[in-house]
């Protein structure tokens, strides 16, 4: 499995900017209607900053490039979540130019402590974890079972995939949406979308 | 004097605040709105964050009132970002933004320290109305 991190992340930032309007219906079903706004925003920002900073660098470098762009350019909620997650996760592969089981491991790992330090919150609120907890889980236990990398992350994106359907019947406690209360049953977390819709894309990257 | 930094998604809310505090406050001191994003949008901005708590430190640090979810995060990841040495001297104040920040220049204007200054501002959440 070959990933150039570079063309990994404008992957991403188009497949975000490409759902713009769908996670902006989400958000204002129970939130303040600005995720897809604001995510779009973030990853145009990312894209013409990485470009600038050139397709070459190491992975560590350009993950604290995108954290550092979303942290400046989000303006939502999502911007500091986010950010802290690619700085977190870009800390775990600086200077390097491969992942494997392990490094991707970590920089999961890491990205996930660092939304739940930033957020305060944990699984089972109706936020991005309930989507990233369980893909970090099925791909420790895919990594363990000798899975390949993109098995792993095949397993991952389903797991998240899941996440996001459950995200669907339990109320949210954290954030704008939690003003709903139980009226936010029934709505799928914008948070957790966009989450499985980052892994979903590099899952499709990773398999050209 | 502890400077005050209002940190709101709305600029305007920010801006209200301060004028409504600036009245009760003293000539020079330091109240700082950091409102909404740079091209007028609903959102919080480090940068304006950031820029505003520097702005806002003479010396005696600053209490930083906040009103929704994101604007903690962005406030927390500024100070991340801030040097340790400058981190200490910043604190944001678990209050109701208006009344917090109200309550937070009133307290500074007497000259108290950085953590008194927090303290009156998250007793504000207990003001009777009526």
């Amino acid at each position: 499995m070959k990933v150039t991190t570079y063309e990994a992340m404008t992957a991403i930032g188009q497949a975000i900017i490409n759902n713009k309007q769908f996670l902006t219906e989400l958000d204002a079903a129970i939130g303040d209607g600005d995720h897809g706004i604001n995510m779009a925003r973030g990853f145009e920002a990312v894209g013409a900053k990485l470009q600038s900073l050139g397709a070459d660098k190491d992975i560590g470098t350009i993950l604290k490039t995108v954290g550092m762009t979303l942290i400046s350019s989000v303006g939502g909620a999502s911007g500091p979540l986010y950010g802290t997650a690619f700085l977190r996760a870009a800390s775990q592969v600086l200077g390097k130019y491969e992942l494997d089981q392990e490094n991707a491991g970590m920089m999961l790992a890491a990205a996930i402590l660092g939304i739940k330090e930033r957020g305060k919150a944990m699984r089972g609120e109706k936020t991005m974890l309930d989507a990233l907890e369980p893909a970090y889980e099925s791909f420790m236990a895919a990594a363990k079972a000798e899975k390949s990398l993109l098995e792993c992350l095949e397993l991952a994106c389903e797991a998240a995939r899941q996440g996001v359907e459950f995200t669907k019947t339990i109320i949210a406690t954290k954030g704008r949406a939690s003003y709903l209360g139980e009226r936010s049953i029934g709505h799928q977390d914008p948070g957790a979308t966009s989450s499985y819709i980052i892994l979903q894309t590099l899952l499709e990257y990773s398999r050209t | 004097m502890v400077g005050v930094v209002i940190v709101s998604h709305s600029q305007k809310v920010a801006e209200g605040i301060r004028e409504m505090a600036l009245q009760m406050a003293r000539p020079g001191q330091k109240i700082i709105a950091a409102g909404g994003m740079e091209n007028g949008n609903i959102g919080t901005d480090v940068t304006r964050v950031s820029e505003a708590i520097i702005a806002a430190n003479t010396g005696d640090g600053v209490a930083v009132m906040v009103d929704l979810g994101s604007a903690v995060m962005t406030t927390e990841t500024v100070l991340e970002l801030l040097s340790e040495e400058f981190r200490e001297t910043v604190k944001i104040a678990d209050a109701p933004i208006l009344e917090g920040a109200i309550s937070a220049v009133v307290e500074a204007s007497l000259g108290s320290s950085l953590a008194i200054v927090v303290r009156t501002a998250e007793g504000a959440r207990n003001l009777k109305k009526c």
